[in-house]
């Protein structure tokens, strides 16, 4: 009998050994003459697990982790291949509070499917979605989408439904669906886990995003430093043209959505949704002033809808399961789940995807059993580098959209960053505009100058030179950049910086000269 | 007069017909939806602080100085990129908005110099004044230190004035259409740069559209340095090429500091180009001869005279040649670079003193196909469009033109256009840049062996009439049936077929098939073209067969469509309407027309001859046949310019007084006995005409260098001749040409000054000038379509010369040179150079940069080889630049067949390698009777080509009567053996005889 082994070759797994792993394992059970079957699914997201091994066993998956290439042979030795008891033994995996206390929606198959095999999909509820959206009037898809609550995951939380009906409303004859795959938020990582792990649903999102709005063409942004996730997109949109989900003739209804992809131009501000069109339209990634709207006149001057790929990836799940299913889960206006991801100076990294409200010390705490230096928590930041640095006197907010920014603070992709008593947070604030000098367009002033002008003034804080007069020129700046900006860029850099200096204001008094 | 500055209302007009009223400040605006909110602001007289915007070009939204607040939305919205809404109210001014505008603008301050070398001209420190900044905080890294770029001969690039607004950039991007500048690098590093090189290396074209759009002084005149900023200006016409684009002249005190394109020019709308905007140095060049001079004898030396001196010396030596020769033994020459005013003068001068009508222009050899073509089937020689026209269109028919570098303002609209969708079909030998540049690809390029223009009109037009692509609805209500009908029969002859002719053309048939489709079956497209459809044999028959294809399809009479002669001169078109032809009085009116001949005569108070007069070549043939002795030539240099150039200098040796009326002591001048001075743009007080027929205005910018105005020095010539001619001002002029000519009779200086242009026909019908004509009717009634068969040039390829020589004009030169030479553009183009296809260069052994032999039947020169595939094997082509250079020792003595435009584009050469560079030319003496020769000619090429299905012998013989002297006709008549004589002629002659007073 062939043992199923599932190895993952998510580029977290593979960067601590997975691939070493597999190849010895395959050399092992070679050597020793057992039949097994290798198949590389996606990362689960338990990162202090990676490499993370699982094997078929009639009761259900078991897991094994993390395995290093010398624990192989042990392994071997203990019949892991057909669940034997070990040191690295988890149990069965859908058992592992960690993941069994998620509620996975987006994530629903990462880790679990092989990326690639159409049956595997199918069997996990692919293509339910795409099928229904097929049986339904453009009218009605974009209703169950509006209906659903489902918002932006990229950042900016703008209800999907929304933007869907603009494009739809708007006379075109041609459109696109364009998925911003330009995942450049320090400590995010769930488009690409997405993306390598279960390609198929961005890709069934998008097609069904497709019919609503009724554009025929797809383009996914992907960042130029994921080529894995590239590689597999582009693996998986061959599969379902194959299949005929993808192309002139989809599912055998007439109608035509094919998709294909771009890589990133290796900026941090071609995630901007306009920058990112300047730039796959073949120019430098500089921002777009709007209006007008991209879903008006967006790429190529056409009619665009622009999600993120956690966005496009919830709907199979929307139309597969209803509007209703989904917004069951969350708060407020904040409903569904979102994939939090946990990283930073933390103890167990990774992802936890749960309906909205769930609060920060549960996430940091809970999931993230603290830091991992074991120092005490000091500051965390959410939503990417230009994200509000909270104190941990904060850490009872409830993670939703609206609570967020009560606090002060932005959700923006679901990154969270921890940080232990020995950060410097002026040094935090600095690198924030060193952040932005490095990556702003370069196209409007306060972006342009303000952050190379700030981490100069950060500088000179930092120096003990005029602090409370530089502290001044600081907020100003601050406010310039924020209300002066084109676009998120420079606009939200002030916001770790300003939150450093509110929350952690001793951080900036400490060299001043008397 | 102080410094015009022009109002900038920060984004361009929207186009919308609807209005929204909005509230900014308290005050209620109603201003076209889609307005920015800067606009409307502008309008209202609310001034919003801004730097990257500017109304020419798109709203870009970079400097953030233009931000606002709107009622019930969150945040600052710039100004620029937002747009009006109705109900909005806007306020423009509160305290969020002056930190916000004072912190954009301390940044801005802290990587400025403190002091700008552009001075006043700099709009930074204003706008830090107006926002109220105190004190710059910062201090910290900078680009005060980078170098400025100085390459380029006209303007200083310096980035440590540069503030990225990118308004060079999108102006290269959005009004040039060139691409030659971006930002390099991001973030703080992010800077202009002419593409990773220098300005002068780079792919810019010195149109000086950045310099213009630049706030700063990163981008400026080096004249600003030299001379210093400018006090004044005056509205004026530029005037090199037919565009005819409005400049301010800004002038310190009496210099010329700096032209600066006008938005509101009719013709250029703020743009122009790098002859335009920078080479108006040649106007004050050491070169310049500003007194009059004479001498008995072209060997003798120049004697400097007074203008009284030189004018009697003119006027009795003229008057001594028809005492001795005859009445028709001289004439004149009216140049295309003059005004409309001076033009007139001229003819008037040669119909009412000389007594006769030997006057011609220098359209003779450009566009005179356009004349005789547009008048026969339309009505009148004219270009139907005005150039925005071009921005309706949705497919660009361009035959034997090359916009970019012979029109460049018009190029710049053009490209606009086609990056905007509109389609383009280039027909040309050439792979011109409009063939394939940034953003622009022709649909198709019918690549087409020179001389073969009418083979591939009357292709596609076959095609149309066979593919049931004419628009019987346009033919039937507004053209002559009877000639819709012969001339279908003759396009459906399958000799006329793609196929047919795509041996001769080496055009393959499926692409002119695919072409005429194209062009037929949008709602609108336009044809423009250039001097590679009248400097042929068939010129004449070619411009018909334009003007056939426009009618077939119903492209005439609207925005979008029409046949569009783009003029290679400034006033191409006002010379020709003016009455410079030898058959025509002002506004196209034939000399043989007693009603015509009564308006001048009373006006002029003197009697007309009715007969026509002779044609430039006329001249020469008469010339070297002794019978032609006296010439006064205004403004153009024959002796470089007209083809088979040993014949033109043996005519001009022939004759006994040549004036030259000129800036410069030019090729002509080495011929002549009389020099009178002219007068440059710079100094002129009149009007020029433009390809769009738009009547500009030119104005002195300073005292003429002569002591004259052009104008004075004809009358006086006339007056001392005998009949007295005197204005007190150019305006007088005008009113004359208004009171004589319709299409010009409401025409006045204080109506030109008033509305800034007109677009003639102006008259009681259209007070302020017509756009489009032909809209409801054509100026003849109804069209007329002429068949137009295709009749190959004698000029052939032969075993002795293979290929084939065409010629045109390059970017920054201007025709013979003789102003842009004189100016810092020959550091783009210092010599004539041959362009070789590589295959005909392989075959001969040369090499790219070499020396270069170049012969025709009837001369040869050497030219610097240039190896490239913008030729087609088999072709080879050069400009005519250089007077050393001599490419008009090449082209032969070849002319359309009704108008005698000569044939520059098509001449049999041979080429070998040379070891030595350009020497003497060698020129041959012509043997033999030329003038009968031509006549003969002439007369067997009018029977071969005259449009007639049946009696083509009364075609002939009408033909002849309208253009030939009667002493041409005599010879015809009576010296010349039949035997050389088409049948045609024979019978067009016996029906001649029938008509003569024995």
């Amino acid at each position: 009998m062939t043992s199923t082994i599932y190895i993952p070759k998510d580029s977290a797994a593979r960067s601590i050994g997975a691939d070493h792993v597999a190849a010895v394992i395959e050399a092992e059970s070679a050597k020793r003459g057992i039949s097994i079957s290798i198949i590389r699914n996606g990362s689960r997201g338990a990162f202090w697990l990676e490499p993370l091994v699982e094997v078929e066993t009639k009761e259900g998956r078991v897991a094994y982790g993390p395995v290093t290439v010398a624990d192989v042979e042990s392994l071997f030795h203990s019949a892991f291949h057909l669940g034997g008891d070990h040191r690295l033994s988890l149990g069965r995996t859908d058992d592992i509070p960690w993941l069994s206390r998620q509620d996975r929606v987006t994530f629903a198959r990462v880790g679990i499917v092989d990326p690639h095999s159409m049956a595997d999909y199918q069997d996990h509820g692919g293509l339910v979605g795409l099928r229904r959206a097929l049986s339904m009037e453009q009218e009605e898809i974009v209703t169950e989408v509006t209906q659903s609550g489902l918002r932006g995951r990229g950042g900016a939380g703008f209800p999907a439904g929304i933007k869907w009906r603009t494009v739809m409303a708007t006379v075109g004859e041609h459109k696109y669906i364009c998925c911003n795959a330009d995942e450049g938020d320090s400590g995010t990582f769930a488009d690409r886990m997405l993306m390598e792990g279960d390609p198929f649903t961005l890709l069934e999102g998008m097609a069904i995003a497709g019919l609503a709005v009724g554009a025929t063409e797809g383009v996914i942004y992907v960042r130029s430093e994921y080529p894995a996730a590239y590689d597999s997109l582009n693996r998986a949109i061959e599969i379902a043209r194959e299949f005929g989900w993808l192309g002139s003739d989809v599912l055998g209804s007439g109608i035509e959505f094919d998709i294909r992809t771009r890589i990133g131009g290796g900026s941090y501000v071609c995630g901007e949704e306009t920058a990112m069109l300047e730039s796959i339209e073949g120019k430098r990634g500089i921002v777009r002033s709007k209006p007008p709207l991209p879903a008006v006149h967006g790429l190529f001057g056409k009619p665009t809808v622009i999600n993120n790929v956690l966005t496009l990836a919830t709907v199979p799940a929307i139309l597969a399961e209803g509007a209703q299913a989904y917004m069951s889960r969350g708060v407020g206006r904040s409903v569904g789940t979102q994939v939090f991801q946990l990283a930073g100076n933390i103890a167990r990294g990774g992802i936890v995807e749960t309906a909205f409200g769930i609060t920060l010390d549960s996430l940091v705490n809970d999931y993230g059993a603290g830091t991992l230096s074991g120092r005490a928590v000091r500051a965390v930041q959410i939503g990417g580098p230009l994200g509000a640095y909270l104190p941990v006197g904060s850490m009872n907010v409830s993670m939703d959209y609206e609570s967020l920014l009560a606090a002060g603070g932005m959700l923006g992709h679901g990154g969270i960053v921890v940080f232990d008593e020995s950060v410097d947070m002026a040094q935090q604030a600095k690198f924030a505009m060193e952040f932005c000098a490095i990556e702003s367009c370069g196209k409007c002033t306060p972006c342009r100058l303000g952050s190379t002008r700030g981490a100069e003034t950060i500088e000179k804080i930092m120096l003990g030179e005029d602090v409370s007069g530089n502290k001044k020129l600081l907020l100003d700046l601050c406010e310039v950049m924020t209300d002066g900006s084109l676009c998120a860029m420079g606009g939200l850099t002030p916001l770790p910086v300003r939150s450093a200096m509110l929350h952690f204001g001793e951080d900036f008094d400490r060299r001043a000269r008397v | 007069m102080t410094l015009l500055i022009e109002p900038d209302y920060g984004t361009p007009a929207s186009e919308s017909l609807e209005t929204v009223q909005v509230e900014i400040d308290g005050v209620a605006v109603t201003i076209p939806a889609d307005t920015s909110i800067m606009r409307a602001s502008a309008m209202a007289g609310i001034s919003i602080p801004k730097l990257c915007a500017t109304d020419r070009l798109n709203a870009f939204g970079s400097c953030r100085l233009c931000v606002v607040e709107i009622d019930g939305r969150n945040g600052t919205p710039s100004s620029c990129t937002t747009p009006v809404a109705e109900g909005m109210k806007i306020s423009t001014n509160s305290q969020r908005l002056d930190r916000i505008r004072q912190g954009v603008m301390e940044l801005y301050m802290s990587d400025h110099p403190e002091v700008c070398a552009a001075g006043d001209e700099c709009e930074m420190h204003a706008m830090a004044a107006t926002v109220g900044l105190k004190e710059v905080r910062y201090c910290g890294r900078t680009h005060l230190d980078l170098p400025k770029d100085e390459s380029n001969p006209y303007f200083t690039f310096d980035s440590t004035e540069c503030i990225v607004c990118n308004r060079c950039v999108r102006a290269c991007d959005e009004v040039q259409g060139t691409f030659a500048l971006t930002i390099e690098n991001r973030g703080f590093e992010a800077r202009v740069s002419s593409s990773g090189t220098s300005f002068i290396e780079s792919e810019c074209v010195s149109c000086g559209a950045c310099v213009q759009a630049c706030p700063t002084g990163a981008l400026t005149e080096k004249t600003l340095y030299t001379i210093g900023t400018p006090t004044r200006s005056v509205l004026t016409t530029c005037a090199y090429c037919g565009v005819g684009c409005t400049f301010k002249a800004e002038m310190r005190g009496d210099e010329l500091v700096r032209m600066v394109p006008y938005k509101e020019g009719g013709a250029n709308e703020g743009h122009s180009c790098v002859k335009g905007r920078f080479a108006w140095g040649y106007a004050t060049h050491s070169d310049r001869v500003t007194t009059p001079m004479i001498r008995e004898k072209i060997t003798d030396p120049w004697r400097v005279v007074s203008w009284e001196h030189a004018i009697d010396y003119a006027a009795t030596t003229l008057k001594a040649l028809q005492a001795e020769y005859g009445i028709d033994s001289i004439g004149g020459i009216s140049s295309s670079r003059c005004t409309n005013e001076e033009v007139f003068v001229v003819q008037k001068m040669v119909r009412a003193a000389f007594g006769n009508n030997n006057v011609d222009t220098c359209a003779r050899v450009c566009h005179s196909p356009t004349g005789y073509g547009l008048s026969q089937t339309f009505g009148t020689s004219a270009g139907t469009q005005d150039f925005e026209s071009v921005e309706h269109a949705d497919v660009v028919l361009l035959i034997g033109a090359n916009p970019t570098a012979a029109h460049p303002v018009f190029a710049s609209r053009l490209k606009q256009t086609l990056r905007k969708g509109t389609k383009l079909i280039v027909i040309d030998p050439r792979q011109i840049e409009l063939v394939r540049t940034p953003h622009i690809e022709a649909a198709h390029h019918l690549q087409l062996l020179p001389g073969t223009n009418v083979a591939v009109i009357n292709a596609i037009a076959h095609v149309i009439a066979e593919e049931g692509l004419i628009n019987r609805e346009f033919v039937n209500e507004r053209c002559d049936l009877d000639s819709f009908a012969r001339w279908e029969e003759f396009i459906r002859l399958p000799e006329n077929s793609p196929e047919a002719l795509e041996a001769s053309t080496r055009v393959p048939a499926e692409k002119v098939r695919k072409a005429a489709r194209l062009y037929a079956s949008v709602p609108n497209a336009a044809i423009y073209y250039g001097l590679g459809v009248t400097e042929h044999s068939q010129g004449s028959t070619m411009v018909m067969g334009i003007a056939n294809l426009a009618m077939a399809t119903g492209n005439i009479g609207r925005p979008g469509v029409g046949v569009n002669p783009l003029r290679g001169q400034n006033n191409v078109q006002g010379s020709c309407d003016m009455g410079s032809f030898p058959h025509e009085l002002p506004g196209y009116r034939h000399i043989s027309n007693p009603k015509t001949r009564e308006i001048f005569e009373i006006q002029w108070k003197t009697v007309i001859s009715s007969k026509p007069g002779m044609r430039i070549p006329n001249m020469f043939d008469s010339a070297i046949a002794g019978e032609f002795k006296g010439l006064y030539i205004q403004g153009e240099d024959i002796a470089q310019s007209d083809p088979n150039i040993s014949h033109v200098h043996a005519a001009l040796r022939s004759m006994e007084l040549v004036i030259v009326q000129d800036l410069f002591l030019n090729e002509t001048a080495k011929f002549a006995h009389v020099f009178l001075p002219g007068t440059s743009f710079l100094e002129k007080d009149g009007t020029f005409t433009n390809a769009e027929r738009r009547i500009n205005r030119v104005r002195p910018v300073m005292a003429s260098k002569t002591g004259k105005s052009e104008y004075e020095v004809t009358c006086d010539l006339s007056t001392a001749l005998g009949y007295k001619m005197s204005y007190e001002n150019a305006a007088q002029i005008m009113d004359e040409i208004a009171a004589t000519t319709p299409t010009f009779s409401g025409v006045s200086f204080a109506k030109l000054d008033e509305l800034g242009s007109i677009q003639w026909p102006c008259n009681v019908d259209n007070p302020e000038g017509t756009p489009v004509m032909h809209v409801d009717h054509f100026v003849r009634g109804e069209g007329r379509f002429m068949v137009t068969p295709y009749v190959p040039t004698d000029e052939k390829a032969t075993r002795k010369f293979p290929l084939l020589l065409t010629t045109g004009r390059i970017l920054s030169q201007y025709n013979v040179g003789a102003q842009t030479r004189r100016t810092a553009n020959v550091i783009w183009h210092s010599e004539d150079i041959l362009d070789i296809h590589e295959s005909d260069a392989q075959l001969r052994g040369i090499e790219d940069g070499s020396w270069v032999r170049l012969s025709s039947r009837v001369g040869q020169t050497i030219l610097k080889a240039r190896i490239t595939d913008e030729v087609p094997a088999g072709v080879v082509y050069t400009t005519f630049h250089f007077p050393e250079s001599g490419a008009n020792v090449i082209t032969t003595e070849y002319s359309d067949w009704a108008t005698n435009c000569p044939e520059y584009k098509v001449t049999a050469v041979d080429i070998a390698p040379s070891s030595k560079g350009p020497q003497e030319i060698g020129e041959h003496t012509p043997l033999g009777d030329v003038e009968l020769e031509s006549i003969v000619r002439m007369a067997n090429q009018i029977a071969a080509n005259v449009p007639a299905k049946t009696a083509p012998e009364h075609a002939v013989a009408h033909h002849i009567e309208q253009f030939w002297t009667p002493y041409m006709l005599e010879r015809l008549m009576k010296e010349v053996d039949r035997s050389k004589l088409s049948p045609i002629v024979i019978r067009a002659l016996d029906l001649e005889l029938r008509h003569l007073p024995s």
